[in-house]
């Protein structure tokens, strides 16, 4: 079953939160993950990866670059997710 | 003061071994001669012929970060954390930069170990063939690099007069410091942060160097198979963690005040030429590396009263090195009070050299061999070349200036010597 909008959230602030030790609360769809969260081109990798597993989806390298916020990612996943 | 021949001096100490996560920790377990070897209680040791080792007495996850653990091999997180000691130790309160008592331009880190990520590597490895490609952690390369540990101290501190990792086995760490001692001594920098650092406890290392017989495979007495100089002893036991200190020179430490442990008097270096892996057995290459230290620098044999020995608990090489030092002292031996403290800490590999280097340092300034422990029966060839301290720790001369000796030898036949006096 495809996940919400408020489920993925959570989900990506869980994992934002294990990579970069960010609390929770503080991920947020308007945060920027390089500039608000911590997390580095590298980490973002880790992120990526960490959500494909997560929301059954495939986020190409080409379309990374593309995902700068937490929203940005959200509705990648919205749309994408299998 | 030439500025090719400027004194060096010990101004911070950090470390996190077998025997406690800090130097003073570590200090007190090797006075009080407690051993630091555990049977290991992982899965894959079961099928081990060698099930024992001493593994750090703190978890290093318990002191950094998560985020930031989790981007660290192993062997880097030590170095980490002996690092940022020696550094609050030496009296610095903020990276070079942000603390104004360091130019960043004048300020090295010299880190090294003898294996590097050997973790990061073969867990990357596992995940590659379990869970594919994709999976792989984008910070293997960074982790695993041999001068991560030495890159990520750098960071810390905010080195930018150079970042070196020296390799050469068991001798890595002691290369390291005299790598440091020789930025200083010539002008290169005024500060460098410097040791080694080790993190092996894994399946593979352990039956690599099981196979090639190097190990105690002493695994019903787990606390007494570290055991230099005695005549049953049957390998080193393989220990981890971190030893790294601050070097300084002895004009900048004067000028900001610091408090100084030590002179680093200087090194000697030699190479075997003999063997990859055994020690040439009359102690020709350790001999060179003692004289190289004599024709180096202006340290007088007399006044060298104590030695932390690199004796790994080996057959062969323990007795080389004492051979060695009689040959080349002479009479002099007889005042050298000769500790191998492996026989509580186990093997650090590239980490030894850092270790002991604190060991020998804190052994000046507080003037206190830590003794040899397990030496049930003495080596007749040890007791005719060298005075062991065995079972208890020795009051050194409480007067006058004393130096000591870190000894240093690695697979491929590399030997590093290290001196230290009183100041």
């Amino acid at each position: 079953m495809a996940a919400t909008q408020e489920e993925i959230v959570a989900g990506l602030a869980d994992i934002v939160n294990e990579i970069a030790g960010i609390p929770v609360e503080d991920v947020q769809l308007d945060k920027s993950f390089t500039d608000d969260l911590d997390v580095d081109s590298l980490s973002m990798v880790e992120v990526v990866v960490a959500a494909e597993e997560r929301f059954d989806v495939k986020i190409p390298d080409e379309d990374v670059k593309n995902l700068k916020t937490v929203g940005d990612a959200t509705d990648y996943i919205l749309k994408h997710q299998g | 003061m030439s500025s090719t021949n400027r004194t060096v001096v010990v101004t911070g100490i950090g470390a996190t071994t077998p025997l406690g996560g800090d130097a003073a920790s570590t200090w007190e377990g090797l006075v009080a001669g407690r051993s630091g070897v555990k049977p290991l209680e992982q899965e894959w040791a079961a099928e081990q012929a060698v099930r024992i080792a001493a593994p750090v007495a703190v978890e290093p996850t318990e002191v950094i970060p998560r985020p930031q653990a989790r981007r660290l091999d192993r062997s880097a997180q030590f170095a980490l954390i002996a690092a940022q000691e020696a550094w609050k130790d030496a009296g610095f309160e903020a990276k070079a930069g942000e603390d104004s008592s360091v130019d960043p331009d004048r300020l090295g880190a010299v880190i090294a170990s003898g294996i590097g990520g050997v973790t990061t590597l073969l867990d990357q490895y596992d995940v590659l063939k379990e869970k594919g490609v994709r999976r792989v952690s984008p910070h293997t390369v960074p982790m695993l690099m041999p001068n991560s540990p030495s890159a990520n101290v750098g960071l810390a501190v905010g080195a930018r007069a150079g970042v070196h990792t020296p390799v050469s086995a068991c001798a890595s760490g002691a290369e390291a410091i005299g790598y440091a001692i020789e930025m200083i001594r010539t002008g290169r920098a005024d500060i460098v942060v410097a040791g080694g650092t080790e993190a092996a406890i894994h399946p593979l290392p352990i039956a690599a160097f099981g196979n090639m017989m190097a190990m105690s495979k002493n695994n019903d007495d787990p606390q007494g198979a570290s055991r230099p100089y005695d005549v049953a002893r049957d390998g080193f036991v393989l220990g981890e963690g971190a030893g790294v200190i601050v070097l300084e020179s002895a004009e900048h430490a004067a000028k900001r005040g610091a408090r100084v442990y030590a002179e680093a008097v200087g090194q000697g270096i030699s190479a075997d030429s003999h063997d990859i892996v055994q020690p040439e057995p009359e102690g020709r290459g350790i001999s060179h590396a003692l004289q190289n230290l004599l024709e180096r620098t202006d340290l007088d044999p007399a006044e060298i009263v104590h030695v932390n020995a690199h004796a790994t608990s080996t057959p062969a090489g323990d007795i080389a090195e004492l051979k060695a030092l009689r040959k080349v002292f002479g009479d002099d031996a007889d005042h050298m009070a000769v500790s191998a403290t492996k026989s509580m800490t186990g093997h650090l590999l590239g980490g030894a050299g850092g270790v002991e280097t604190v060991a020998t340092v804190l052994a000046l300034y507080h003037r206190v061999a830590p003794p040899t422990i397990n030496i049930e029966n003495l080596d007749p060839e040890a007791e005719a070349n060298a005075d062991v301290v065995r079972g208890e720790a020795r009051k050194l001369p409480v007067e006058g200036r004393i130096a000591a000796l870190n000894d240093s030898f690695g697979f491929g036949g590399h030997n590093v010597v290290l001196a230290f006096r009183t100041v």
